[in-house]
């Protein structure tokens, strides 16, 4: 399996990471060196580049696939700035993957040695060598010489319609929505809620690191409160998430704490209501969504404050062109993934070089919404119904902190719709509930055709949010 | 304990709620006659369920469905003598 997908020739000759956040360094000689601080570490960026992290012979990763596993996001932070350029595949094990499946990543990523934090060696195939990220807060031994190899960046799908697949890039196709101003001189600290070891953290990392900025991470299992706690005296002026992420965090009042300039939100669908309590709750800072996938890369970003999309971005020229098909968004991008990795795991893109998201699209007037998912439809009687659609008039209703809507099986119809919500405020009366739950009601008979109101509506404590920051859906 | 009262309270409720009118509510009304379509009987099944912790059509055999009121609160009713 080895060398069996070779990149574009024009890679070879890009800079590698390491290489990347040198040159933002050299570009803002005069700012404070900034950090990677994870609350148990904090490590400079010129530590970072300044040797290598992993105790492993340049041979031992040099041109070689490594899995790089770690119980902590930051170790595999350290592991990507050593060995970008040298190894010539790294394998990002996400925080929830199940180590019994760890054979089967080995062999379909022709693994030849693991990359390590972890106390669970013992769950490590034998046949495979296994070498340790150091501990510290210094890069123990000289950096490894560059390989001249554009190494594959390969990343975990968020499995959101089915087992996850393992999809590669490289650090060019990752880095190309980045635009960095090194003219700007404001102290930038970011941070993200998502965990680096997935797609949407990772593009938070590497803006971070290309940009010389400061970043501060989050550990599991560090509590939201705690995170959110630590990145208050620390300067923090951008922070992204999922807006599942951010209704959680408004909802343990991080406004009353933190002052973003920037605010950012993807991996699920930005609906007008949480746009519009980020916007209150940060006065005065830029509030931006963005589409971006594991499979597809960084599609696009919106910065208006609505949600949705304006339609002429299916007209625009660019390294990302977008399609409707179906009603499905497309998209052909130079940041896409090259491939999966796996032999029945299919190609990325079709024979005309789209993508298919499966993120279904809807037009009003001159914006395209996002609706759903193909796989997330609920049928009623034959009728299609999208969760997201109806969520994002329940999560329009003031007393609603977020809701969950799901399929429930019918003998007549096949299926219903039923809707799991969170209130704002928990300690609510029993007849206070009682008008909320007429509320949603009468909200959602008003702006939804009758078979797509929810027939029951649950009041629950909380609702599972996945490892990857995205409300919990169970397919029925 | 008959379902009569749910049943009929619920059928109430959801032809308000959907803006149907009924007809007076007999035992020989014919289901096909009530006004109500098959969304208001699959939302009057699954409130039943909630109420009453049954379903008795997921575990019918043969998939019939009661013609009038009357077969449909006494197919509730056998279904509740047993639970």
């Amino acid at each position: 399996m080895t060398g069996s997908s070779p990149l574009p020739e024009a890679h070879l000759l890009a800079p590698n990471l390491s290489a990347r956040i040198r040159q933002a360094l050299d570009q803002r000689p005069s700012a404070p060196p900034p950090v990677l601080d994870d609350g148990a570490r904090v490590i400079q960026f010129d530590a970072l580049v300044g040797g290598t992290w992993i105790a492993a012979p340049r041979e031992a990763v040099a041109g070689r696939h490594l899995l790089i596993v770690t119980d902590r996001p930051l170790s595999a932070a350290l592991a990507l700035c050593s060995l970008d350029g040298v190894a010539a595949r790294m394998v990002i094990c996400p925080p929830d993957l199940n180590m019994a499946q760890l054979p089967d990543v080995i062999a379909a990523a022709g693994i030849d040695a693991i990359v390590h934090d972890s106390g669970q060696t013992g769950a490590f195939p034998v046949a495979v060598p296994a070498y340790a990220i150091d501990a510290g807060t210094k890069a123990g031994r000289p950096a490894y010489e560059a390989a001249g190899v554009a190494t594959q960046w390969a990343l975990f799908t968020s499995g959101t319609t089915g087992a996850p697949k393992i999809a590669v890039h490289d650090l060019a196709g990752l880095t190309d929505a980045i635009q960095i101003d090194f003219s700007v001189t404001a102290p930038t600290v970011w941070a993200t809620f998502y965990d680096v070891r997935r797609f949407g953290g990772l593009q938070m990392l590497l803006r971070a690191l290309t940009g010389g900025h400061s970043m501060m991470m989050t550990s599991p299992p560090e509590p939201m409160d705690d995170f959110i706690a630590r990145l208050a005296p620390c300067g923090l002026t951008h922070l992204a998430g999922t807006p599942s992420h951010w209704r959680s965090a408004l909802r343990r009042k991080a406004h009353e704490v933190l002052r973003p300039r920037y605010v950012r939100l993807s991996g699920e669908i930005a609906d007008q209501s949480v746009l519009d309590s980020l916007a209150r709750a940060f006065p005065g800072a830029a509030v931006a969504h963005a589409y971006a996938s594991t499979e597809a890369g960084v599609g696009f970003e919106v910065n208006d404050g609505l949600a949705g999309f304006p339609a002429d971005y299916l007209t625009r020229r660019g390294p990302v062109t977008l399609q409707v098909r179906d009603g499905s968004l497309r998209l052909r991008s130079s940041r896409a993934a090259h491939l999966y990795l796996g032999g029945d795991a299919g190609a990325v893109a079709g024979a005309d070089g789209f993508v298919d998201s499966g993120d279904l699209i809807e037009q009003r007037g001159d914006r395209l919404y996002f609706v759903g998912r193909a796989s997330g439809v609920i049928n009623v009687g034959g009728l299609k119904v999208h969760p997201e659609e109806i969520e994002a008039v329940i999560n329009q209703c003031p007393a609603v902190q977020i809701s969950l809507v799901k399929s429930r099986r019918s003998p007549i119809t096949g299926a219903l719709v039923a809707a799991d919500v969170v209130l704002a405020d928990p300690d609510v009366g029993a007849e206070e509930t009682l008008a909320i739950r007429l509320s949603i009601l009468n909200a959602c008979r008003e702006a939804l055709t009758a078979y797509k109101v929810p027939t029951t509506i649950r009041f629950v404590d909380d609702l599972p949010i996945t490892a990857s920051g995205k409300l919990e859906r169970r397919h029925a | 304990m008959s379902a009569r009262a749910a049943i009929l309270r619920h059928i109430e409720a959801i032809a308000d709620e959907q803006t149907r009118r009924l007809p007076t509510l007999s035992d020989d009304l014919e289901l096909r006659d009530s006004g109500l379509d098959s969304l208001c009987f699959a939302i009057l099944v699954a409130r039943l369920e909630d109420d009453l912790a049954v379903d008795p059509f997921l575990d019918a055999d043969d998939g019939a469905f009661p013609e009038t009121l009357g077969e449909f609160i006494a197919f509730y009713d056998r279904v509740l003598a047993v639970a």
